[in-house]
């Protein structure tokens, strides 16, 4: 019994890690280029583009896993996928979260870059491409901090998930939808305990980020 | 001495301002020309256009034989043969060696020939012994000297100085001065700086220019714009009477 709760839990771990760590990546790539880009590049309605990605921190994760959801299912326009109610409908409904708050914190960060650090590479005759790399990397602890922070949207999120993956045993539950589902049973040691198990996953992965953060890998 | 840099008509204008107007110079090999000026004169705007950090909106930029005021994909390549020390000093956050090579590092140069000049520059600036500390660290006089061998390490063709000894300490003055003659000295460079100190533009410079409004009021050698000056403007402004 106790081995088959072990293993459960040590599953449903493994998969909340799997799709939230997918949807960080996934969304760090697009996110930090994008905001990069944002921040450096001065265009027309770059002001509305700015309140439109701070806006969008508070996009409700429901909104996303509705949206999903739709274009996933048998009547939508991407339905032949067959891809509802599995964790790659999570990871693409948590990207979708995670990417504005990794673009927003990265337009901070690389806006707060010292001006004269761009205009230095450039003279000193780097392409446009290897300017916005060295102010990223100028601007690396805010970046890690943005993807931190979309991280910790992804594994805390619970409505997404729900919604496209259907919190299916064994196949699309994760560590918030298994919480959700044990305390509507009235398992409420169990869900306290995967509670515990959520932060500390959470944890290790900060620990993780910090570290990248003081060692500046890039 | 051949042509270094020509500009032809040169003008910038923004919306509601023109920052730089009709300006025609050349510098050749082994020049240091000195743009003296009021502050808001155009004069770090003429260097972004020369370093292509802006485009003009009329006018000709020809460098070291080529017209590169047009379009260009490979603008990056054209700025490698010159180099722009900012009157901000800025650091990147790595030590001093990592800030100095980093120009050595884009161009690819191997690490045994990076060490080998680095370390030579580091000598000749003093900064020898800082060479492993974070370069936001240094002192100001230090991190303008750590700018300075960062773009001349590359060793451009044309060194672009926008003021790049204000708010130092005599002593500092002194070694990059000389850091600037000992570079134009190698042959087949040449330097424009920006000052405002017109004592400054007389050691350094062999010729001057003065720069007001965005246009140049008197450009000539050195000795002729201070001792026999034409322009009403410049005659004030070296007998100390125009202060900037």
């Amino acid at each position: 019994m106790v081995d088959a709760v072990t293993y459960d839990v040590v599953q449903i771990t493994l998969l909340s890690l799997y799709v939230s760590g997918s949807a960080t990546i996934l969304g760090s790539l697009i996110g930090v280029p994008l905001g990069a880009a944002v921040g450096l590049k001065e265009f027309g309605g770059k002001g509305l583009l700015k309140t439109i990605t701070y806006t969008m921190y508070g996009f409700p994760p429901v909104i996303s896993g509705l949206f999903i959801y739709y274009i996933f299912s048998r009547a939508g326009p991407l339905g032949d996928f067959g891809i509802l109610f599995t964790p790659t409908a999570m990871i693409l409904a948590q990207t979708l979260l995670v990417i504005p708050l990794v673009a927003g914190v990265t337009i901070t960060s690389v806006s707060e870059v010292d001006k004269n650090i761009k205009n230095t590479v450039l003279s000193l005759g780097a392409s446009d491409r290897q300017a916005t790399f060295t102010v990223i990397k100028e601007a690396w602890v805010g970046v890690i901090t943005a993807v931190m922070i979309g991280f910790g949207r992804a594994i805390a999120e619970v409505g997404a998930a729900y919604m496209v993956g259907g919190n299916i045993e064994g196949k699309t539950r994760i560590l918030t939808t298994s919480i959700m589902l044990e305390t509507r049973m009235g398992h409420f040691g169990y869900a306290i305990g995967l509670g515990v198990v959520l932060l500390i996953v959470a944890c290790g992965v900060f620990l993780f980020m910090r570290w990248l953060q003081e060692r500046e890998l890039l | 001495m051949s042509e270094i840099l020509r500009t032809e008509g040169l003008t910038k204008e923004y919306a509601k301002k023109i920052a730089v107007s009709d300006v025609s110079m050349s510098v050749s090999e082994g020049d240091i020309v000195g743009i003296m000026g009021p502050s808001g004169s155009g004069k770090s705007t003429l260097f972004r256009l020369i370093n292509l950090l802006e485009r003009p909106t009329r006018g000709k930029i020809v460098f070291d034989g080529n017209e590169i005021s047009t379009s260009s994909p490979d603008v990056h390549l054209i700025r490698r043969k010159m180099a722009l020390v900012l009157q901000k000093p800025s650091a990147m956050n790595r030590n001093v060696f990592n800030n100095v090579a980093f120009g050595l590092q884009l161009r690819q140069v191997e690490k045994g020939e990076t060490e080998r000049r680095v370390s030579d520059y580091l000598e000749r600036l003093g900064l020898t012994e800082s060479r492993e500390r974070n370069a936001r660290s240094l002192s100001g006089g230090e991190m303008q000297r750590m700018c300075f061998a960062r773009s001349v390490i590359v060793e451009p063709k044309l060194l672009l100085l926008d003021e790049f000894t204000a708010n130092l300490d005599p002593q500092n003055i002194s070694i990059l001065e000389k850091a600037v003659r000992d570079f134009v000295n190698q042959g087949g460079r040449a330097a424009v700086v920006i000052t405002h100190n017109p004592f400054q533009a007389k050691r350094l410079c062999n010729r001057a220019a003065l720069m007001m409004n965005g246009g140049i009021v008197e450009e000539g050698e050195t000795l002729r714009i201070f001792n026999n000056p034409t322009d009403e403007r410049t005659k004030a402004f070296v007998s100390g009477e125009m202060v900037f």
